[in-house]
């Protein structure tokens, strides 16, 4: 037991990965939030548009365009998308800008769709009586529509933030020291594959895990507001 | 007040409204019937263009709706429209579903509309229900809340659509009275019902409405006691 932690001590104490292992969590955790917030708000911008395009003739060509960006970025691996970002689009950008910026695209086109389908389970009857009322489109969609689809998206917002999270482990493509590409470069320079590795797997997996739980909570909570 | 021309209706190929010339004046209260499938609802929808005509001229206080120019937004400001299923915001207390549109649409302060909003639930007997959500509200408290929420903004006219088709028959009673009381007071009213004993005792004009097109027009004393279209005489031997 004791020479196990002595390797642990070696591998990264004494060596002062730790700091490397402590960079790449900020890392994983800047790049996660930041395309989870980008995902969630140009995902809610294309479907938004998408539906506001059904009666707004001027708009269709850009939901046309809107289809083929969420047809390509769902078709294209993220890994090629990072590499495309990295070295042709964002080439005097850091690794760190990329990687949100990479992911949170590529969440959009998931988002989008999950925020559509959240829009229409809210009956079309809500939107009317907004209208009725004398709201315009965007009023009622901004006051009563979007609340209501909250509470069919937030599961599998949810779901896609620990999807998203565990994506980003392939950050380390381009020059990002995220989690794993710090527990890998530990691993490359000490020799000892079990602690680095075991420690990365371990970490994302306590995220994951916490995050679930939260958002588990959170739905709870909202399942129980809905009762009144 | 609205004055409705040639309206027409189309869904693909279903000619639901073929052609409907009406007036309605201040003060008029209008119970539309007619079978289902007749266009009665659809008719009603075109008046505040929920349902966008696809002939026809429709003009509210002077202005042609069916002109693209024309702010239906701020039209619809005046036209109050209650629904067969309530449609009442689910997210919001009452007293946010009476406030949200004429605070939202700058009509009156927050502290106005929640005063309005009191004396409105005060007159509908639901003042002790203003700070609940709707869902723990029964059918017909749900559509009195319905029907003063349009009230809130101050309309010119409320339309109704089946007001009570989807209520319990015991709380049929409670959302006709209300609506009985703003007839009296002077409200115009187009009623889309099946409530026929209601049409004949508040209304002061009936539309029988078949097939896409009004076949008879009248007081409810000449549309219920001498009707004199075939198709309604019949369906009156079914509804009475």
């Amino acid at each position: 037991m004791s020479a196990w932690f002595d390797k642990i001590y070696e591998t990264f104490i004494e060596t002062g990965y730790y700091n490397l292992m402590i960079e790449g969590l900020y890392n994983t955790i800047k790049i996660t939030l930041g395309a989870l917030v980008i995902g969630v708000l140009l995902g809610t911008l294309i479907a938004v548009t998408k539906y506001f395009s059904e009666d707004v003739p001027v708009l269709k060509p850009l939901a046309k365009v809107l289809d083929i960006y969420v047809t390509a970025i769902r078709g294209i691996p993220v890994v090629v998308l990072l590499l495309v970002f990295y070295y042709v689009i964002m080439t005097s950008s850091e690794g760190v800008v990329v990687g949100v910026i990479t992911f949170g695209i590529n969440s959009s086109a998931y988002m989008a769709e999950l925020i559509r389908s959240g829009i229409n389970a809210v009956d079309p009857g809500q939107m009317e009586a907004g209208r009725s009322l004398g709201m315009s489109k965007a009023q009622a969609m901004a006051k009563i529509v979007l609340p209501q689809a909250v509470k069919y998206i937030l599961p599998a917002i949810g779901n896609e933030f620990v999807a998203l999270l565990k994506e980003t482990s392939v950050a380390g493509y381009v020059a990002v020291v995220d989690l794993t590409r710090a527990g890998n470069l530990v691993r490359n320079n000490t020799f000892d594959a079990i602690n680095p590795l075991f420690t990365i797997a371990i970490t994302y997996l306590i995220m994951t895990v916490g995050l679930t739980r939260i958002l588990a909570a959170v739905e709870r909570r909202l399942a129980k507001s809905d009762k009144g | 007040m609205i004055k409705v021309e040639g309206l027409k209706k189309r869904f693909q190929d279903l000619e639901v409204l073929k052609g409907i010339d009406i007036e309605i004046n201040k003060g008029d209260v209008m119970c539309i019937i007619g079978p289902s499938g007749s266009g009665k609802s659809t008719f009603l929808r075109c008046l505040n263009m929920l349902e966008k005509p696809t002939g026809g001229k429709i003009y509210f206080e002077g202005d042609d709706l069916t002109d693209k120019k024309t702010d239906l937004n701020l039209h619809r400001q005046k036209m109050g429209m209650v629904f067969q299923q309530f449609n009442l915001f689910p997210h919001m207390t009452v007293m946010d579903n009476l406030t949200c549109a004429p605070v939202m649409l700058k009509k009156m302060t927050k502290e106005e509309a929640e005063t309005r909003a009191m004396e409105l639930l005060k007159r509908v007997g639901l003042e002790d229900k203003a700070y609940t959500y709707p869902n723990k509200l029964s059918g017909g408290q749900k559509q009195r809340v319905a029907i003063v929420r349009a009230l809130a903004m101050g309309p010119d006219v409320m339309l109704f659509d089946e007001p009570t088709s989807a209520l319990d028959p015991e709380m049929v009673g409670e959302v006709l009275e209300v609506m009985r009381e703003l007839a009296e007071a002077g409200m115009t009213m187009v009623v889309v019902t099946h409530e026929m004993g209601f049409a004949r005792e508040v209304s002061n004009r009936v539309i029988f409405l078949d097939e896409g097109m009004i076949l008879e027009e009248g007081t409810p004393e000449q549309v219920f006691d001498h009707p004199q279209n075939e198709r309604l005489r019949s369906f009156l031997s079914k509804v009475l």
